[in-house]
């Protein structure tokens, strides 16, 4: 087990070698853009560009990208948050995308989970066809979509919720304001995870229900609510378990396109700023975090199953 | 045996045979039916999934939408319109149910003037009905609760016209009986700053000033505008080389002297007053008519979303045929070779498939986007990493039927290695493999949109539109033009929603372990 925990870990530190690499060497190809900001910010940029080996071969930029970024150094912001920090800008950032996902999730997976059940209990009935639809539609139709049906109702038609996101200047992380605030955005994001998750647990507990051993559990006296919650739902939490871990890592990353609808000033706004100003250290930032973030919630979900179940033997042959 | 053993069965005559069965039967059972592949099989199966047969037709009505539209459409993504912007989608078969390009807005009781008067000249007001008069408590103004045509708002604009312009324009009145050109307002010099298009206010204001923002000079008792025609005058009823049309009552007044001017001469022409929809009639040679509206830029909505769908479909139609292509090519050499092989093959789909998509659509769109075009750079970047699901399936599937015992049988008998992969392995897997294809096609339409929408990638030029693009055309316009934005999301969720329901019908039509289930 050690071992093949090392072994994915090995792995992965090779992929993520790889990725940042490539990015790398075809970010270097792409012409450097001219330094647009004004006054002193001028002579920082220009001096951190001399320090990262601007100058010098694309090898000797590599290592230094490295030594930079294994102390935390993304570099400065040149055509955005020009002069700051990114590292100091990303964090600012963070927050606001871990907390309207974890506010989705915290919501979404009790309530995923509850209507997964209750129509794997009652699969073939008129419950489990109403929840099999609602979710075909809300999975089917694309979140942007949903996310404007929640702006246009909650925001525009009833005005019950604000457009932007409360600021940090006014109000704290954690209160009642900043919830309110992100409300619709929570909304919207939680709509697909509930659909997925309720998919998702309706079919492995229908699985799971058909089973010989439930029947068994049944003929020895078990009630039905016994049965299925020490032996069905036990089993069903196997596979359900580590995509609620996936979950929880995804929320470091965030949904783009729900960031982009409500304005929240998170790092997916970060990303999409980058990537249309052509501010090359922030990718680079940016592409470093997704491809850890993606590589690191494969690994966890993988190696998840093991600890769960202790029956998968993890890398066995 | 000798050779002799065989001699005596040498040429036997004929008449030494003899028929084993003379009455016809057989004892052989013939076949019934005809014989029914894996296909057929999941042909017929599928059919009996009610929801997917629908899913199926909607999807085949979707591609006709992109086939045709553009075709038969007056309009295209070129086509824009400067003043017939954000129209209301209107249809006149059904205009009856409310498809009528018309929406209540409240207004002042300058706005009401404003609105009333225009069409006023033509018996055919802007304003179809008052719904409602109220006061605000606060501040005792009237507010009107008026149902307006976005057509007929339009109304009337000044349009600079050479002298042959001008003159052409004339000889298409005098033809064809039309009235176009329409006399001068009297304070047609007045830059209106409230009102966008002073050549709507040709009646007697209640002041001149620049601010007024149409209240009218006159009313009755009930607060409805009386108009008093207030048009620019000349004592010259050929002023300004105007020999057409003119408009009823315009007859010289009483003393024979005073007649309308129906243009007045600038530096580069004329500028007259025109009625915009006939104008459009003549310079277009159609009448305007937005089944669906149009956008901020005067697009047709109806046709732009023909010609987004078309290049969204064949987009996502050209990745998903690439990734077919790559994906069992590359799972068959994984799947069927194995061991070293498959072992590094995979460590290289692993690092493609750990790459962020958005970063690679990025990192494709800044090295190609100016060389090939952003269409193609976008399917690239489709393609990079598209095919590696596909391949993954093929690769399982390989292991699962590369070590039975027909596949051995095959090899002894010499088959080839070719053969083997796509005549005896490949077609057992080629079910999931094509229903995991046609689901790509939902993919890189949303994927697209979403782009699109975030502006990370852009398609639109002059010519060309995408179904994301219009997303983020209406974005703006969430508020006040909800339909901008809702045609495309509808669209994409009708899409979206029939794929799934088709995909699904596939999947189980393809899937063995389910024959005969619901039987």
């Amino acid at each position: 087990m050690g071992k093949y925990v090392l072994k994915r870990i090995g792995l992965m530190i090779f992929t993520f070698l790889i990725i940042t690499t490539i990015c790398f060497v075809l970010i270097k190809m792409l012409p450097l853009p001219a330094v647009k900001a004004m006054g002193r910010d001028v002579k920082l940029i220009l001096a951190r560009r001399e320090a990262m080996g601007y100058n010098k071969p694309i090898l000797v930029q590599y290592a230094l990208y490295w030594k930079h970024l294994l102390h935390g150094d993304m570099g400065l912001g040149e055509q955005m948050y020009t002069g700051l920090e990114i590292t100091d800008v990303f964090f600012t950032k963070l927050p606001y995308t871990v907390i309207v996902n974890l506010y989705s999730i915290l919501a979404a997976i009790p309530l995923g989970l509850l209507f997964g059940i209750y129509a794997a209990l009652r699969k073939n009935q008129w419950q489990d066809h109403l929840v099999s639809t609602l979710v075909m539609l809300f999975i089917s139709v694309p979140s942007y979509v949903w996310a404007f049906l929640v702006q246009y109702l909650l925001c525009y038609k009833t005005g019950w919720f604000s457009l932007t996101v409360a600021s940090r200047e006014t109000t704290e992380f954690f209160s009642w304001a900043m919830f309110t605030s992100m409300f619709p955005a929570i909304v919207s994001l939680g709509i697909y995870t509930i659909a997925g998750l309720t998919r998702f647990t309706r079919a492995e507990l229908s699985e799971v229900l058909t089973g010989d051993y439930l029947l068994l559990a049944r003929t020895k006296g078990l009630t039905k609510t016994q049965a299925v919650v020490r032996h069905a739902l036990r089993n069903a939490m196997v596979p359900i378990l580590p995509m609620i871990l996936g979950e929880f890592i995804g929320i470091l990353s965030g949904s783009l396109i729900i960031e982009s609808i409500f304005a929240i000033p998170g790092i997916g706004a970060l990303y999409v700023q980058s990537v249309n100003l052509r501010d090359y250290n922030f990718f680079m930032a940016d592409t470093v975090f997704y491809t850890l973030i993606g590589l690191a919630s494969g690994l966890v979900i993988d190696l998840s199953y093991g600890f769960i179940d202790p029956r998968i033997k993890m890398g066995a042959r | 045996m000798n050779e002799k053993f065989y001699e005596q069965y040498k040429d036997i005559p004929a008449d030494k045979f003899k028929k084993r069965e003379t009455t016809g039967k057989l004892a052989d059972k013939k076949l019934a039916t005809k014989p029914i592949g894996s296909f057929k099989d999941a042909m017929i199966r599928f059919r009996k999934n009610k929801s997917s047969v629908v899913a199926a037709v909607i999807i085949l009505l979707l591609l006709l939408y992109a086939l045709f539209i553009p075709l038969i459409s007056p309009y295209d993504v070129t086509f824009r319109d400067g003043y017939y912007k954000m129209l209301l989608p209107r249809s006149e078969t059904f205009a009856f149910l409310g498809w009528d390009g018309c929406k209540v807005q409240n207004e002042t009781q300058a706005g009401y003037d404003y609105l009333s008067a225009i069409g006023y000249e033509l018996n055919d007001s802007a304003v179809k009905e008052v719904r409602d008069v109220y006061q605000d408590a606060n501040k005792g103004t009237t507010f009107y609760k008026l149902y307006v045509d976005s057509y007929d708002k339009v109304g009337f604009i000044f349009v600079d016209l050479t002298e042959k312009e001008y003159f052409a324009l004339q000889d298409y009145q005098n033809q064809n009986d039309v009235q176009i050109i329409y006399p001068m307002p009297a304070n047609y010099k007045t830059e209106f700053i409230a009102v966008s298009n002073g050549a709507n206010l040709w009646y007697e204001l209640a002041d001149d000033s620049p601010a007024n923002q149409g209240l009218s000079a006159h009313h009755d008792d009930e607060g409805n505008p009386i108009f008093v025609a207030n048009y620019h005058t000349s004592s010259n009823p050929n002023r300004a080389k105007y020999d057409s049309k003119r408009i009823e009552g315009d007859n010289g007044g009483a003393d024979g002297e005073t007649w309308y001017t129906y243009a007045v001469k600038n530096q580069s022409g004329y500028r007259c007053r025109v009625l915009y929809k006939e104008y459009y009639h003549y310079t277009n040679g159609f009448y305007p008519n937005h089944l669906l509206g149009t956008n901020q830029h005067g697009q047709d909505i109806f046709a732009c979303l023909g010609y987004a769908a078309r290049l969204s479909f064949l987009l996502a139609i050209s990745v998903s045929v690439l990734n077919f292509i790559i994906g069992i090519v590359y799972g068959a050499i994984e799947g069927y070779y194995g061991g070293a092989v498959d072992l590094i093959l995979e460590r290289i789909s692993d690092v493609l498939a750990s790459v962020p998509f958005l970063v690679v659509v990025t990192l494709f769109k800044m090295h190609l986007a100016d060389k090939v075009g952003p269409l193609i750079s976008l399917l690239f970047a489709f393609v990079l990493t598209g095919w590696i699901g596909i391949a993954h399936r093929v690769r399982t599937q390989f292991y699962r039927f590369k070590n039975q015992e027909y596949i051995l049988a095959a090899r002894t008998l010499g088959a080839s290695d070719k053969r083997l992969i796509f005549r005896h392995i490949l077609p057992n897997s080629l079910g999931t493999i094509i229903t995991s294809t046609v689901l790509i096609i939902p993919g890189v339409i949303f994927s697209e949109s979403m782009l699109s929408y975030l502006g990370i990638i852009s398609l639109e030029t002059s010519g060309l539109t995408s179904i994301g693009t219009m997303l983020s055309n209406g974005q703006a316009y969430v508020s006040t033009f909800p339909h901008i934005i809702a045609v495309p999301a509808v669209f994409i969720s009708l899409l979206e929603i029939s794929f799934n329901l088709f995909g699904n019908g596939l999947r189980d039509a393809f899937n063995p372990s389910l024959r005969g289930a619901d039987e």
